[in-house]
């Protein structure tokens, strides 16, 4: 299959219309990130990192693209209901690729200095300071994916906490796909957290139309000495959906990340994190829960690696897989040579509860430094059957048990959340979502 | 200013002693145990007939009369040649495989050919004999207290199969396979390529075009083999490759051990060994294959070694069936070897335990894969890996449950010890689980030797590299102590030697 053809002759054909509604920071790597995709092609399943997920026939559809910018008419508080009650956040909106500057959260939430705001208008207020971060750890060269979304990429998300600053009220980014035709998206988001900053981040994706979305999502996070950086993920879209979202987090010094990908409803998802420590003293913990039923496919995979030493890495995902769904989970620890006192656990819990379901699971170590302490665990099985034979022994039902044991193995992940109210929404939606009473975003009309 | 003293052990093969050296001294020790520690490097001096270098159809077909096969054998070699001309040279696995001048090798070399030239009875060469005495392995029937049955091959030939005749008192067929071609050509037929086709892997295509001599065991029903088995591979001529192929059928109820052991002269040039191992295990059958690979695994700078390139797998057909791989892993530059085994009978059990040392710039990519296909079949997978030097050492493994294989079970757990800050130890393992009713644990750890326990050593009297010997043996205990009694020693021997000059 020679899916990448349409997205070479495309970028033939709107080279100009790309570079015209964009910003010059973004045009400057898009021929380069052309020439890359031309040369890799989109990844076949004989490609390592692609091995359980097949992009051809993901990208093989002819999907719309909104190059031009036209204006999409939304009223994204219409669409947005799945508040988190208790959870006091500042509220933005992205429409598809483009910040939605039309409903911005009142003046005064966010203090002075940190900008959130459209990449495009930043990156042309401020070339230089965008130049410096834009398209530096995402490296073209080196996915395919990455290259596809850099050179089409037009807008995206900017956030940017200056020195020494900390973000009290957590900031909530709503990813709302709507379109009245098959739409593909590709979104960028660019964040810079500089010394001694904090922020936390949720991000939410939202399908506001039964309609076939392709969304490719680059986040590139750079984590200054002493920042902390908290990212949580949420997605919580339809069958339709096609989701191919490439993470990539650089650490300085005695930074902290923590990264939380949940995904409760979906099509396609396919979530790679990179994330890279650059000074000593560096923490970060990756996580991910996901629950799928159905035909759904969720793949998670993972790249730490540990450059420089004293540096500590936590990986812990989840699986509860239901009906014919697919999950496949690689990660991959590496320790550089001289990266020494390095501490790395990494865990992979699966859940199959029907024969069709399916789970690849690949933890991978690679260790070129002797003192390092590297553990890796995973396991792929079924509900124990003697806390659910107690359970029963105590007037619990089978269904309920097995509710209640799904639940629990769920919650080690969500756990490790730090926003309370966060945390007790997933708590309640991951409830419902075992009991099948969810199967849609709660309150959400347009998707079925 | 106080003197530095270091006590360090002497190489087994010169005698435990205890030696004093000044610090001062202490390189041109370690490379005077660098430079012993091979001790199988030697080469015999015999008559050797090799055939031109180069890999062609001609030469398929020269292997194939000079072995003096029947047309079908010549068939499979020629089919499998030219599927291997279509391939390309593998390069997933984690080691740095040379570009290999596959024209550059002699695909035959017959050390025994002057006495058949001569047209007198067949005897073995004094001068092979003392080779495999020197090797210490025991192919004359005085050593029948040993207790094992020997194929020995040298080369591309079987050189001698001992106690043949005793065992074929109870109907087990041990020979080589060119024999077994001539005189069993319908169990051959039936079993060879049933396992690993030769369309597998580049390498196998290879080995079944060229494959010279091997062993083959037949065990037949209900008798348990009452010796263990054993062939010893010896590469010894220049600039040949060494393609062996043993096949091992176990029919119902029968049982057989089966010991592996390989070494090869030092030479500066890579030499090329890729074998296939074949095992059908059938209704309640047990077998078990032990390997002590020990190839030449190239000087302390890289040069040299045997690129040991290897595919063996049992399929284990019948129910109730058991498959034991145990493997020490110390020679070779380079080791591309994943033992597997294929649980298609219900009931059956596989167990793979793997000890690899790396040293220097050795490279090890070495693993399994299970593959449950039947009914409660249960597999346990026991990997350790110790490297050291400049060298590089990787587990792969797969574990696949397919729809049909309820309750199954497996239980892998890979450790690796680092010795040195210089080399790596990578663990790669893959699960598939197509089964709701399939529990698959995999645990890995990496760590270097303890300093406690080192402290613990010294404090006692015990020099470093004694101790770190000791550390080593004890972490490999799991594995050494599922080798036969013969092996286990010399595997332990092998361990200490291997790790010569690694700490200090």
């Amino acid at each position: 299959m020679q899916s990448e053809k349409q997205y070479i002759d495309l970028y033939g054909s709107c080279r100009d219309m790309l570079f015209s509604h964009s910003a010059d920071v973004m045009n400057a790597v898009r021929d380069g990130a052309f020439a890359d995709f031309s040369r890799q092609g989109l990844p076949t399943r004989k490609v390592e990192r692609y091995k359980y997920t097949d992009m051809q026939s993901l990208f093989a559809p002819d999907y719309g693209l909104n190059i031009n910018r036209l204006d999409i008419p939304a009223n994204p508080y219409e669409a947005f209901k799945c508040d988190v009650p208790n959870l006091s956040t500042s509220l933005y909106f992205i429409l598809n690729d483009g910040f939605y500057d039309k409903a911005l959260p009142k003046g005064g939430l966010l203090p002075d200095g940190v900008i959130i705001g459209s990449l495009c208008k930043e990156a042309a207020k401020n070339p230089d300071f965008i130049a410096k971060y834009y398209s530096k750890i995402a490296k073209t060269t080196e996915d395919p994916i990455t290259a596809l979304n850099t050179m089409l990429a037009q807008d995206g998300l900017f956030i940017y906490v200056p020195r020494g600053v900390k973000v009290d009220r957590a900031v909530q980014v709503i990813n709302i796909l709507r379109s009245d035709v098959d739409l593909m998206i590709n979104r960028r988001v660019l964040i810079v957290v500089e010394e001694g900053a904090e922020i936390k981040l949720l991000f939410c994706d939202h399908a506001m139309d039964d309609r076939r979305f392709l969304t490719t999502q680059v986040i590139e996070a750079y984590v200054a000495d002493n920042a902390s950086l908290d990212l949580y993920c949420l997605e919580e879209t339809h069958a339709k959906n096609t989701r191919v979202s490439n993470v990539y987090i650089e650490q300085q010094a005695n930074s902290r990340v923590n990264h939380n990908i949940i995904t409760l409803h979906n099509g396609v998802t396919r979530n790679r994190t990179d994330l890279i420590f650059r000074g000593e003293g560096a923490e970060c913990n990756l996580s991910g829960c996901v629950i799928a039923d159905k035909e759904q496919h969720v793949d998670n995979n993972t790249l730490i690696e540990h450059r420089v030493p004293h540096c500590t890495s936590n990986e812990l995902y989840k699986y509860v897989l239901d009906g014919k769904a697919v999950g496949a989970f690689a990660g991959r620890v590496l320790v550089h040579h001289g990266a020494q006192q390095t501490s790395s656990v990494m865990n992979n819990r699966n859940l199959c509860a029907t024969k069709e379901a399916r789970m690849y699971t690949q933890p991978m170590l690679e260790i070129y430094a002797d003192d390092v302490k590297c553990a890796h665990g995973s396991t792929v099985g079924q509900l124990n059957d003697a806390a659910l034979f107690y359970m029963r022994q105590r007037g619990i039902s089978l269904k309920e048990a097995r509710l209640l044991l799904q639940f629990a193995f769920a919650n080690e992940v969500i756990d490790g959340i730090r926003l309370e109210p966060l945390r007790d929404r997933l708590h309640y939606l991951v409830e419902k979502r075992f009991r099948g009473e969810l199967s849609r975003c709660e309150g959400c009309k347009l998707c079925k | 200013m106080a003197r530095m003293i270091i006590y360090s052990g002497i190489p087994s093969n010169s005698g435990k002693k205890v030696m004093e050296t000044k610090s001062s001294d202490k390189n041109e020790f370690v490379r005077q145990v660098a430079e012993q520690k091979y001790e199988f490097g030697f080469t015999t001096d015999v008559h050797t007939e090799i055939i031109d270098k180069g890999l062609n159809e001609d030469v398929v077909r020269l292997i194939s009369a000079k072995k003096q096969e029947p047309e079908w054998m010549l068939d499979f070699r020629l089919k499998a040649f030219r599927y291997w001309q279509t391939l390309e040279q593998p390069s997933w696995a984690h080691v740095t495989l040379p570009e290999i001048d596959y024209q550059a090798i002699s695909y035959y070399a017959d050390p025994m050919a002057k006495k058949k030239d001569d047209g007198k009875p067949k005897e073995i060469d004094p001068e092979l004999m003392k080779t495999f005495d020197k090797l210490g392995i025991p192919l004359e029937e005085r050593l029948a207290l040993s207790g094992v049955a020997v194929d020995a091959i040298m080369d591309s030939v079987s050189v001698k199969t001992t106690f043949k005749e005793k065992l074929a008192e109870k109907g087990i067929i041990f020979c080589s396979i060119g024999d077994a071609i001539q005189q069993h050509p319908d169990l051959v037929k039936e079993y060879l390529g049933s396992v690993v086709p030769y369309r597998d892997n580049f390498f196998a295509a290879l080995n079944s075009a060229v494959f010279s001599d091997g062993s083959f065991v037949y065990i037949p029903k209900g008798v348990r083999c009452p010796m263990e088995l054993s062939s010893y591979f010896r590469i010894n001529a220049r600039n040949t490759g060494q393609f062996e192929r043993t096949l091992i059928v176990a029919d119902d109820d029968s049982y057989v051990s089966y010991l592996e052991g390989c070494t090869a002269p030092m030479r500066d040039e890579n030499q090329l060994h890729a074998a296939i191992v074949e095992i059908v295990v059938k209704d309640n059958a047990e077998v078990k294959y032990s390997t002590v690979q020990n190839w030449y695994p190239g000087d302390e700078n890289g040069k040299g070694g045997v690129l040991n390139l290897v595919t063996k797998r049992g399929e284990l057909r019948g129910v109730n069936s058991k498959l034991s791989w145990t493997q020490v892993e110390t020679g070779s530059a380079i080791t591309w070897k994943y033992p597997s085994c294929v649980l298609r009978g219900d009931n059956s059990q596989a167990e793979f335990y793997s000890v690899a040392v790396t040293n220097n710039w050795q490279e090890a990519d070495t693993g399994t894969k299970m593959i449950h296909m039947g009914k409660n079949t249960k597999s346990t997978i026991i990997s350790k890996g110790i490297s050291a030097g400049h060298s590089q050492n990787s587990y792969r493994g797969l574990v696949r449950a397919t729809s049909n294989a309820d309750n199954a079970r497996n239980y892998s757990s890979c450790d690796s010890l680092l010795l040195g800050s210089d080399c790596g130890a990578h663990t790669f393992p893959y699960m598939d689980i197509h089964n709701d009713t399939a529990v698959v644990e995999h645990e890995a750890t990496t760590s270097k030797i303890s300093e406690d326990q080192l402290f613990y050593c010294n404090q006692r009297g015990i020099p470093t590299e004694q101790a770190v010997g000791l550390i080593v043996n004890g972490y490999a205990k799991d594995v050494l102590n599922k080798l036969p009694m013969e092996f286990a020693v010399e595997a332990q021997k092998l361990l200490s030697v291997s790790l010569e000059g690694t700490v200090g």
